[in-house]
Formats: C-alpha cells, sequence, structure tokens
C-alpha cells in the first residue's frame, strides 16, 4: 500500500487515488492537424521506463485534485511534482 | 507458576482425550501425554513428529476439529483450550462446509516506531523509544512477551530473564501513546512501511482474529533467529528434535520431551546453546547419552527406531557406526537470523561466514525506514540484544512524529538505518569465526536426508534438480517444491541453500536464497476476509423507497453497488409474467419507475457551456434555458463512455445525468478534463446524486397522472412540451418535472429532495392508476425503441455511428473528446459492427445474449466467420414476439437478410431488421 | 398537502436504532442544511475570506454554520449558510459576475452520523486509514477520506466526538457496518 502525498490532503494510502498514468502527455491543440499515426500516438503510446517516472494521480476519495509525482518504479520512492 | 499449578485442561486428539495444562501449546500437551508421533508426511507417508517449538516447526501439521474445523494448522503455535479436539493429518486438511461463526476484523494504526519481536533487544528498543516520547506499537507473535527468554531461562541485566522481560513490558505500556500487541504476527512487510499484523484473540474473545494495518515511521525488526537442522539419514524421525525446541519444552512449557537424549550440535548461538539445552535438559531429568559435537569430528549418520528414535548413530561416514540408545535427538545446526520482514521490505542479504546465515545486508531503498536489531542481524549475547535495542532507538536518532501534522509528508526518506553496520565487539556473534558449518552428514544414499520436512525434499532430490542442470535456488525450489509449504521454509530455506551450493561447487552468498514472500505466517481467508463478508461483502446503495420496493416484493438486481427493483411479480408470477405486464402498463396506461441511482452532477460557471461543448459529441451550448437535450460522450478513443440528458437550469447552470454505474467516472472524466487540461474555463461540477430522488412515470397515461399530482402543472403538449423541465410542486413536494423517455412512450421524470423520496412513491402509487415496472421491463421498453444501454450494447469499441446514431455527431463543432478519432481509418470502415435488430423467424425463440451471429446456415469448419454478436435480447410484449439488438458487421446494409446465430446445436435463422422496432415516428413519446 | 412541509421526510438512517453505551454512542443527526460551497481562494471577496478556511483538513465555525474544508476551491458549509451581500442565495441559480461564489444546495446529498464517546477512535479506527490521534486529527480537522468501503467526510468536533457525513445510498451500509464494529466496545 503506498502513501502517497496529495498536495491538498496530505499523505494517503494508495486505495484512495486511481493512477493517471504518464504525466506530461498534453492534449494535442489541434488534433484534426496530426496524422492518424501522431494521433494513435498521443492516445495509445506510453514510456514504461525502469526508474524515476512522472506519472499522475487523482484523489478520488478526497479533494478529487488531479496531481503529478516521480516514482522511481523500482523502488517506489515517491517525490511530489505538483506543487500547492 | 510450575506446571502443576497452571489449570487443567481437558481435549483430545485423533479421539483420543487427553489432558494438558494452561499455557501449553497443542504440541507441548502432546508431547505432556508422550504423544510424539502427531502426522504423516505428505509424499512419502514417513511418521512425522514435534520438529520445533513455534512458527518454525516443520512437521506438527495437525487438523482442527472443534471448535470450528480449521485445516492444516502447526501443532507447537495452537494455545491449548478446554473442548480441543484435533487430528493427525496426511497432507491436507479439511475445510468445513458451514459457515464460520468467529468474527474476524481488521483495523488500522500509526505510530512512529513499530517494533517487532518482544525479546530482550525490542523490549529494550519498545520501552527506550517510548521513554523518548515516540507513538510506538511493540507486537510479537507469542502470548508473553521476552522472545527466548522463557526458554532458554537465561538472566537479563542480573534478574530472572522472565521477570525482567514482564518489568520491561510493564514499565512500557504504562507509558503514553504505547501499544503491546502479543499473539500477534507481523506477517507482510509492504511499501513505505506499511505492515500487516494478524493478532489471535483467543477462542472466546468478542473477535478471533484481527488483521492490523500499521503505517510506522520507523521499524524495527526484532525477530530473532532459529536453529537450523542438519541432513543426516532418517532425520525426519519422531524424536529428532530441535535443541533450541526441546529446550523450550522443559523450560516454558515444564514438559520434558524424552527420557534419553543424544544431542548432535555444530555449536553457534549464545554461548554454546545446544551444550546449554543438554544441561537444561539433564536437569529436569532427561539422561544426556552423549553430545556429538562436529566441530571436534563427531558425526551422527543415523538413527533407528521404527515410527520413533530408539538409537542413534554416532561415527563416520563409510565406517563403523556405535548404535547409542536414546528416544530423543537434539539437533543444533546453526542459527538463521529471522530476515523474513527485512527481505520483505526489499533489503538485501549478504552471507555472513562467521555465523554461517545470511543476515540483513543494504537496507530496502524507497520509502522503507527499517533497522535490525539483536538475533537478526546475527547477535546472539542477550547482553548484545539488550545494547542493540536501547542503540537502536536512542535519540536523536530516533524521530519522533508526535508533534508532526497529519500534511507532513509520512514518506520516510531516512535511509540511515545502519541495517548492515558491523556488529559491535561486546555483541558479536559467538560463532567461531572461519569455522566450517557442517550442512549435511555424508553418505552413500541421500534418499533419507531430508532438508525440508514438510515438503518431503531431500538431499537426494536437490541433487536430482542440480543434476538436471538446474542452477538457480529459484528454480531447484519450483522443481523440488522446497521451502513452499506453510513453514516458509524457516528450517530449511539456508539449508537447501547450502546444500545446493555444495553440490554445484559454489560459494552459497553467492547462490543466495529463495524469494521471502508475505505471510510470515500462514493465514486464513477468513481473518483476510474480516469484516467485509456476508452482508458487510460489498456496500449495498439503496434509494430512498427503497423499503417500499422490498414490501411489494421487488426481485433485485446489482447495478454496480446499488440495489435496483428488476421486476415486481405479483402472487403467481415468474419473471417472464411480470415483465410482460409491467412493459404492458407502461405502453397502454402508466408505469412507474424508481430512477434515482441514475448518476447527477451540477455543472456551474460562466464556462459550463463551453465545457460540456468539449465533452459531449454534440452541441450543448445551444440548448435554451428550460430544455433538456441527450448527449453521448465518448472517450479520446471516438468509442462511446457514456450517455445522458443535459438540462440547462441557467445560462451557467447544467444538470447533467449519468448511467447509473458510470456516476463517479463521469465526474471523475470531467474533472479531469477541467484541471489537467483546461484549467481556464471557469466551470464546477459538484455531484448532486443523492441530493435528488426521480420517479420516472412513463406511458399514455401519465400526463393525467401527473396533472392530477401537480395542479399547478400545465401539462399539455404544447405547454410542456418534450425534452423541457418544468419546476413546480408535485404531491405538494417541491419538485422538478422533466419530460424525457427512455421507454418511447409519454413520459415525465420527477425529481424531489431524496428526503421525500417515499413520499413522492407514495402519492404516484395512491393513485392506484400506475403500475410499478423495474429495469427489467425498463430494458425491454428502451430496446424496443433502439436505445442503447451502455456498457450492455457497447463495450469500449463501439462508436455513437455504430449505434445508428451519426446524428448526435456535431459535424459544426471544431473539436470535442473523441472527434479526432471519428475520422481514422478504422473508425471510418463501412464494415464496422453496427448496432441492428435481429428478429427470430420462430418469434417465440429467444436469442441468448452473447450469442454469435454467422451468415452461413451450416457451421463451417473453424474458425467460423463471426459477424458480431447478441447484445440484448427480450420478449415483448408490445410486438407480440421475441426480439434482439446485435452488433453485426455491416449491420445497416443488410436489413432484410437472413442471419443466424448457433445455440448450442442448432443454428437459429434471424433476419435483420433496424434497431427501432417500435414507434420509429415517435408520435407516442412526443405527443 | 399537509399542513408541516415536514411532515413525510425521511432521513436516510430513519430505521437505525444507533448504538449507545458507555464507551460509544452513535447515532443520526439528520436533515441538517449542507451547501457545497465553490470559489477560487484567490478571488474571494473579504466577507467569504473571513468565513471559509483555507488551511487544508480544517473546519471553522462561522456563526450558526460549520465549513470544512474539502479542496483548494472547495467547501462545505453545514448549517444554514447566511448569504453574503451581494453574492447569490443558496437555493438560486442567478449569476452575479464573473468569479461567483458557487452554491450548490446538498442537503440531502449526504445525511451525518454523530460518533462520540473514549471508544469512537477504536471504532473509527476499524474503517479509516487515517492516523485518528488527537494530536493528528483532534478538534477543527476533517477529511473526505474511506470509512469501511464508503466515502465519508469525517469531521472532530469536540473532544471524542466525530460526525461523519456519508452519502444517503450509503447510509445504510455504513450503519450496518458501524453497528457490527461496535460489539467490540
Ligand atoms: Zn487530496
Amino acid at each position: 500500500m503506498l502513501l502517497i502525498p496529495c498536495p491538498w490532503c496530505g499523505p494517503r494510502d494508495e486505495a484512495e487515488f486511481h493512477y493517471g498514468g504518464q504525466a506530461h502527455v498534453a492534449y494535442p491543440a489541434d488534433p484534426a492537424a496530426l496524422t492518424d499515426e501522431e494521433w494513435a500516438r498521443y492516445l495509445f503510446f506510453r514510456d514504461n521506463p525502469m526508474g524515476p517516472f512522472s506519472e499522475r494521480w487523482n484523489h478520488t476519495s478526497g479533494c478529487r485534485r488531479w496531481f503529478t509525482v516521480t516514482r522511481d518504479t523500482t523502488t517506489n520512492a515517491i517525490t511530489p511534482e505538483t506543487s500547492r | 507458576m510450575t506446571r502443576r499449578d497452571r489449570e487443567v485442561l481437558s481435549f483430545t486428539f485423533d479421539g483420543r482425550p487427553y489432558e494438558g495444562r494452561q499455557g501449553d501449546t497443542l504440541a507441548a500437551a502432546l508431547l505432556a501425554n508422550g504423544v510424539r508421533r502427531v502426522a504423516t508426511s505428505v509424499t512419502l507417508g514417513r511418521p512425522r513428529g514435534i520438529f520445533g517449538a513455534w512458527t518454525e516447526d516443520p512437521t506438527a501439521v495437525v487438523q482442527i476439529d472443534r471448535p470450528f474445523p480449521e485445516p492444516m494448522v502447526q501443532a507447537t503455535t495452537i494455545p491449548l483450550h478446554d473442548g480441543l479436539a484435533a487430528s493427525s493429518l496426511a497432507g491436507r486438511g479439511r475445510l468445513s462446509p458451514d459457515p464460520d461463526p468467529a468474527r474476524y476484523d481488521a483495523t488500522h494504526a500509526h505510530c512512529d516506531v513499530l517494533v517487532v519481536g518482544a525479546g530482550p533487544a525490542g523490549l529494550t528498543a519498545a520501552l527506550n523509544a517510548a521513554r523518548a516520547g515516540a507513538r510506538v506499537i511493540l507486537a510479537d507473535d507469542r502470548p508473553e512477551v521476552g522472545g527466548s527468554l522463557p526458554d532458554t531461562g537465561e538472566p537479563v541485566e542480573g534478574r530472572p530473564g522472565v521477570e525482567w522481560a514482564r518489568a520491561a513490558a510493564g514499565s512500557y505500556v504504562a507509558l503514553p501513546d504505547t501499544r503491546l500487541l502479543t499473539r500477534t504476527s507481523v506477517v507482510g512487510y509492504y511499501d513505505h512501511n506499511y505492515l500487516v499484523a494478524v493478532e489471535r484473540r483467543g477462542e472466546r474473545a468478542v473477535t478471533r482474529e484481527r488483521v492490523w494495518r500499521i503505517r510506522a515511521g520507523r521499524v524495527v525488526l526484532a525477530t530473532g533467529a532459529h536453529e537450523r537442522p542438519i541432513a543426516f539419514a532418517g532425520n525426519d524421525l519422531p524424536g529428532v528434535m530441535l535443541a533450541s525446541a526441546a529446550r523450550a519444552y522443559v523450560n516454558r512449557y515444564g514438559v520434558v520431551p524424552g527420557r534419553r537424549a543424544a544431542v548432535f550440535t555444530t555449536g553457534g548461538g549464545s554461548g554454546d546453546a545446544a551444550h546449554d539445552a543438554a544441561r537444561d535438559l539433564a536437569a529436569a531429568g532427561v539422561e544426556i547419552a552423549e553430545i556429538v559435537d562436529a566441530r571436534q569430528g563427531g558425526l551422527v549418520t543415523g538413527v533407528r527406531g521404527d515410527g520413533e528414535v530408539r538409537a542413534v548413530l554416532i561415527g563416520r561416514p563409510g565406517g563403523p557406526a556405535r548404535e547409542v540408545e536414546a528416544d530423543l535427538l537434539l539437533v543444533s545446526g546453526g542459527w538463521n537470523p529471522v530476515v523474513h520482514l527485512f527481505a520483505q521490505a526489499g533489503g538485501e542479504l549478504r552471507y555472513d561466514d562467521r555465523i554461517a546465515a545470511f543476515v540483513p545486508g543494504r537496507p530496502p531503498e524507497g520509502g522503507q525506514s527499517v533497522q535490525v536489531i539483536g538475533a537478526a542481524r546475527g547477535v546472539f549475547t542477550t547482553a548484545g540484544c539488550v545494547a542493540e535495542g536501547l542503540a537502536a532507538t536512542s535519540p536523536p536518532d530516533l524521530p519522533s512524529t508526535v508533534t508532526r501534522s497529519s500534511r507532513e509528508s509520512r514518506v520516510p526518506v531516512d535511509a540511515s538505518a545502519p541495517g548492515d553496520a558491523p556488529a559491535r565487539e561486546d555483541a558479536g556473534p559467538s560463532g567461531e569465526a572461519g569455522a566450517q558449518p557442517l550442512w549435511l552428514v555424508p553418505a552413500d544414499d541421500y534418499t533419507t536426508h531430508f532438508v525440508d520436512l514438510q515438503r518431503d525434499v531431500t538431499v537426494a532430490d536437490l541433487q536430482g534438480a542440480t543434476s538436471a542442470g538446474l542452477r538457480s535456488v529459484e528454480h531447484v525450489k519450483r522443481y523440488t517444491t522446497a521451502g513452499t509449504a506453510h513453514d516458509q521454509g524457516k528450517t530449511s530455506g539456508t539449508l537447501t541453500s547450502a546444500v545446493i551450493a555444495h553440490l554445484l561447487g559454489v560459494d552459497v552468498g553467492a547462490l543466495g536464497t529463495t524469494t521471502f514472500r508475505a505471510p510470515y505466517v500462514p493465514v486464513s481467508f477468513a481473518t483476510l476476509a474480516g469484516r467485509d463478508r456476508g452482508a458487510l461483502h460489498d456496500p449495498v446503495r439503496v434509494t430512498a423507497m427503497h423499503d417500499r420496493h422490498v414490501e411489494r416484493n421487488a426481485v433485485f438486481e446489482n447495478v454496480g453497488q446499488w440495489k435496483r427493483p428488476r421486476y415486481y411479480p405479483l402472487p403467481g408470477e415468474d419473471m417472464e409474467a411480470a415483465v410482460l405486464r409491467e412493459c404492458r402498463a407502461v405502453r397502454e396506461a402508466a408505469g412507474v419507475l424508481d430512477a434515482s441511482t441514475l448518476g447527477k452532477i451540477d455543472v456551474r460557471g460562466p464556462d459550463a457551456a463551453e465545457l460540456l461543448d468539449r465533452l459531449y459529441t454534440n452541441m450543448i451550448s445551444t440548448l435554451k434555458v428550460g430544455a433538456i437535450r441527450y448527449g453521448v460522450m465518448c472517450r479520446a478513443d471516438g468509442m462511446v463512455f457514456d450517455d445522458g440528458t443535459v438540462i440547462r437550469l441557467a445560462p451557467d447552470h447544467f444538470l447533467v445525468t449519468t448511467t447509473t454505474g458510470n456516476a463517479a467516472a463521469v465526474l471523475d472524466w470531467m474533472e479531469e478534463w477541467l484541471q489537467t487540461e483546461w484549467p481556464d474555463l471557469r466551470a464546477r461540477c459538484t455531484s448532486v446524486t443523492e441530493q435528488w430522488a426521480t420517479v420516472a412515470l412513463a406511458g399514455p397515461g401519465s400526463r393525467a397522472v401527473l396533472a392530477a399530482l401537480a395542479p399547478a402543472l400545465a401539462v399539455d403538449a404544447e405547454s410542456f412540451p418534450f425534452m423541457t423541465w418544468r419546476d413546480t410542486e408535485v404531491a405538494g413536494i417541491e419538485a422538478r418535472v422533466c419530460r424525457i423517455s427512455f421507454s418511447g412512450e409519454l413520459a415525465y421524470e420527477i425529481n424531489v429532495s431524496w428526503w421525500y423520496g417515499q413520499a413522492l412513491w407514495d402519492a404516484v402509487l395512491a393513485t392506484g392508476t400506475v403500475t410499478p415496472y423495474g429495469t427489467e421491463a425498463m430494458h425491454v421498453l428502451r430496446a424496443e425503441k433502439g436505445y442503447p444501454i451502455i456498457g450492455q450494447d457497447t463495450d469500449g469499441t463501439v462508436t455513437p455511428a455504430d449505434l445508428g446514431m451519426d446524428w448526435i455527431v456535431s459535424k459544426k463543432k471544431p473539436d470535442f473528446v473523441g472527434k479526432r478519432s471519428h475520422a481514422r481509418a478504422d473508425t471510418a470502415r463501412p464494415d464496422r459492427r453496427r448496432l441492428v435488430g435481429l428478429l427470430p423467424e420462430d418469434p417465440d425463440v429467444l436469442l441468448p445474449e452473447g450469442g454469435q451471429v454467422i451468415s452461413t446456415g451450416h457451421l463451417p469448419p473453424p474458425p467460423v466467420p463471426m459477424l458480431g454478436h447478441v447484445t440484448s435480447s427480450y420478449r415483448s410484449a408490445a410486438l407480440g414476439r421475441t426480439f434482439a439488438l446485435a452488433l453485426v458487421a455491416g449491420g445497416g446494409n443488410r436489413l432484410g437478410d437472413r442471419l443466424y446465430v448457433p445455440v448450442n446445436d442448432t443454428l437459429i435463422p434471424v433476419t435483420v431488421a433496424h434497431h427501432v422496432l417500435y414507434d420509429p415516428e415517435s408520435t407516442r413519446r412526443d405527443g | 398537502m399537509t399542513a408541516d412541509p415536514h411532515a413525510n421526510r425521511i432521513s436516510p438512517l430513519a430505521g437505525f436504532a444507533g448504538v449507545s453505551d458507555a464507551r460509544l454512542d452513535v447515532r443520526e443527526i439528520p436533515f441538517l442544511r449542507q451547501t457545497n460551497v465553490r470559489a477560487d481562494p484567490a478571488r474571494l471577496l473579504p466577507a467569504w475570506a473571513d468565513r471559509l478556511p483555507l488551511a487544508p483538513g480544517t473546519w471553522r465555525r462561522s456563526g450558526e454554520t460549520d465549513i470544512l474544508y474539502l479542496g483548494p476551491d472547495e467547501w462545505l458549509a453545514i448549517g444554514d449558510l447566511t448569504p453574503v451581500p451581494a453574492e447569490p442565495r443558496a437555493d438560486t441559480a442567478r449569476r452575479v459576475g464573473q468569479d461567483d461564489v458557487i452554491l450548490t444546495d446538498v442537503s440531502a446529498q449526504r445525511t451525518i452520523a454523530r460518533v462520540a464517546g473514549p471508544g469512537a477512535r477504536d471504532l473509527l479506527a476499524h474503517g479509516c486509514a487515517l492516523d485518528l490521534h488527537p494530536s493528528v486529527f483532534g478538534p477543527g480537522r476533517c477529511a473526505q477520506t474511506m470509512l469501511a468501503r464508503a466515502q465519508v467526510i469525517l469531521m472532530a468536533r469536540e473532544r471524542d466526538e466525530f460526525w461523519i457525513l456519508v452519502r444517503a445510498s450509503f447510509a445504510r451500509y455504513l450503519a450496518a457496518w458501524i453497528a457490527d464494529a461496535a460489539v467490540d466496545y
């Protein structure tokens, strides 16, 4: 059970959160301008690093806020990325 | 208290009555009664006795029969109680067919320091930390504190060990914010210092077992060490016992496990544990026949006896052996620090040559904060353990979090725990430096040299594995099953690694151990389930009208966590009859449905319309105040995610409904876009699902019913047209009435405060002209009309166009979530599966939902080309026949075609129809 | 139509007998007015800034109203929320300027279970993963979290007194859970 630091509520059990996958994957400014391949890359392709990974969490059972942390996928060490 | 002063308890084993004493384990009581054979080995059917004295025991696994059947429990850990009935096992046990009447639960706990193990090291650490002001939890799996002190009788700080331990525990519990959990096994060590423990509260406790979920600032592991066996011929025969176990039976329980004992030791432990054990047994009246010390070249080459030890063979391998009469053979092959929890936490182990065992090495990273002290890291002297306990919890080393605010990060980042610091001089391990350990006694035949007594794995089996080419200890484990039993390899693990290393000619430290996994001791599923079983297994969500549905004998359906009435059978009616009657009532008169479970989200703010325009496929911003629009949401991949209605209450105020199962997901979805992509949009979403109770009133008679209940409301079609809403009073209750329809009939949804839901329901039914209908009739009615149900007719691969709803996808909006995906080549394919109606040629045949649709009237050889599948299938009162909805490839171009649905061995011919089968012009709905 | 406008309203825990003994007292506090408040804390009018607790996880009494912090732009007011001048009333949808404080009536969305007594913390710990130690979660603190398998808003009031705000549809489940957990206290 990870202890995830919500920037608003403080550290809470993982069970209170929904995982949001890789962070910093922005919705394209003009989707219509993208090729099918570029669009598919936005939709379906994500990194899967061994080591630090920027990822999003939503505090669904708490404040309902989305935020970003860096989690080391080998040790589960978590450092906050979203500041209050 | 001496044994004779303890209360007498009666129990049975294998049907025979015995007496034991309060404080005994079942194993101690059996030994006290001279019962030495308690089990039969799982594979080889060999007799097995009592080998250990606590959780390390690999052999004495029994079945509990009373008070409640429990399979495969360690006799060495079962507290004896009056009326206990147990029996020996050969392999697997028996589960009870009856529900367990005992209560189980779970609780959460937080502390600055969790100390695992209440021996000299742990007690000292806990007391010291508590004195420094920390919040401390001290957990130990024994019924009483002291760790091995009651087993050894060793003194501490000049006092008898047991007395010292009780005094220390007394001082500890008297301090504020301390908790002492005895009979509590810490079974798992998870991420971020989260540990799970199981407290065995006893047969008489209100709650029999309790799971503790502990989040600790720091963890101090003082889990001690296990003595280990030596592999020699016949080392599994009842009467062979760990020296430490024999000592525990004598000192802790006052039970003499034999009459005449031989001792086989490699040395090691505190002072010399095996010699100390021999001394204690002798003092208790056991005759010590001989001490065979491997350091002086002595070897036990085998034992003799039929079913239990009668004599011990002492000598040299291949050479002549002396036979020494004995009924007990104490074995001491060295000591393994209990590193299970440290390893579970992610700590690395290293092999320590001085004690010939694995000890904690590099501490884990990533939010674990753990320190190992005492025998658990190879410090075997009592004085050394006390010193370690003090050092581990002395300021400024000790982090006190008592005054920390709850928002402060609790993720411990301190990795300074001296997990692999060298042992202090005065606390050093007493094993002789450089001493060669003895793992197995050489022999020509290794078929009875057991390394895992529970799994019946011998040195010969390990030879088989290595000669088959296996080189990894993990592979050998899976090949031989060594270490996979309930005891998690407590006695067998290191021995197995060492023997494999010996066979492969490699260094045991380089070979390593198998992975340590939770749970440290067996935990029953009942304990893990805790309170979450039966009626509390999962939350049951109910509406304000729930009691009324129960009173009407509703048969309920689970929709997510909600209980929804599926149908209301009248006396003598089955489901089919009830649903046909309910459908007919809606089509011909009026019906009422509890629609309160629909998700409701209040969307407010100057940019609310813009937000909804971006999330729905159709245009919302053009909706007029007072009007309602149906809308569909897609995921970015273009697939339908949810549908519902959007009500415009004010220019900047909407009420959005979602499907029952998706209420939370849709709110999360809106927040995700709002917070992460469009934070500049000024709009706020608030769940109001339970603010409103909703009654759907449907059928040609509904207008008259509403008119009677809402005298202030103009209900004629012109004043109150389809897809508009009005605020009024219904049955004297403030209400919002929406004229929308999910049945294809003239219909209204009446929303009132949840508090008045039951009053509204009662008022509608009191008119006497309205039939309550459930979700099954609702499903039939909407399917007749071709309205899809998200999650039933869709599965995450269906676009709005696939549902025949091209009209709901705006061509004007520059973008909405999912729009780009609708232009992908795959979503534009003409042969995509489309929603169609299917009419079985025999109007009485009901197609099975999920049935495949094929084009040929015979089954071709596999693979059979499948055109699609049936998503919904019902018997329709209005159509006077059965019908189905299906997703069929190129569906729109197949209208009138004959297709087939294979059911068992027959192919059911069906005709493809438009998916709207009832009132396609919608004159009934809109009139 | 009845003379008493409230005569036929029913609270979600109307059938809950409660728990009452020396260590624990549990009962429903029904029908309190509750208002969800949404606003940008950086653009609050002074009248609002004085009332809303801005520290996460805290609640504050303002007149007869308790206002709980739910998130960085969200609060819950329990009790009659007297309107701030030049602000919209709680139950209307009118819009006043662009930096509205948005008020949504959620009175019936959740009901309140009051759990009090020396056993209260231990009882809640069975289903709540938060650290409820008085030094961490004492009077004045609140949190949105899980209790058993229901989402709740937990409010620490006086010493050993907690209010649990639970959604109406989950209320019976939670009450049954509390009654079951209370057998140990
Ligand atoms: Zn939060």
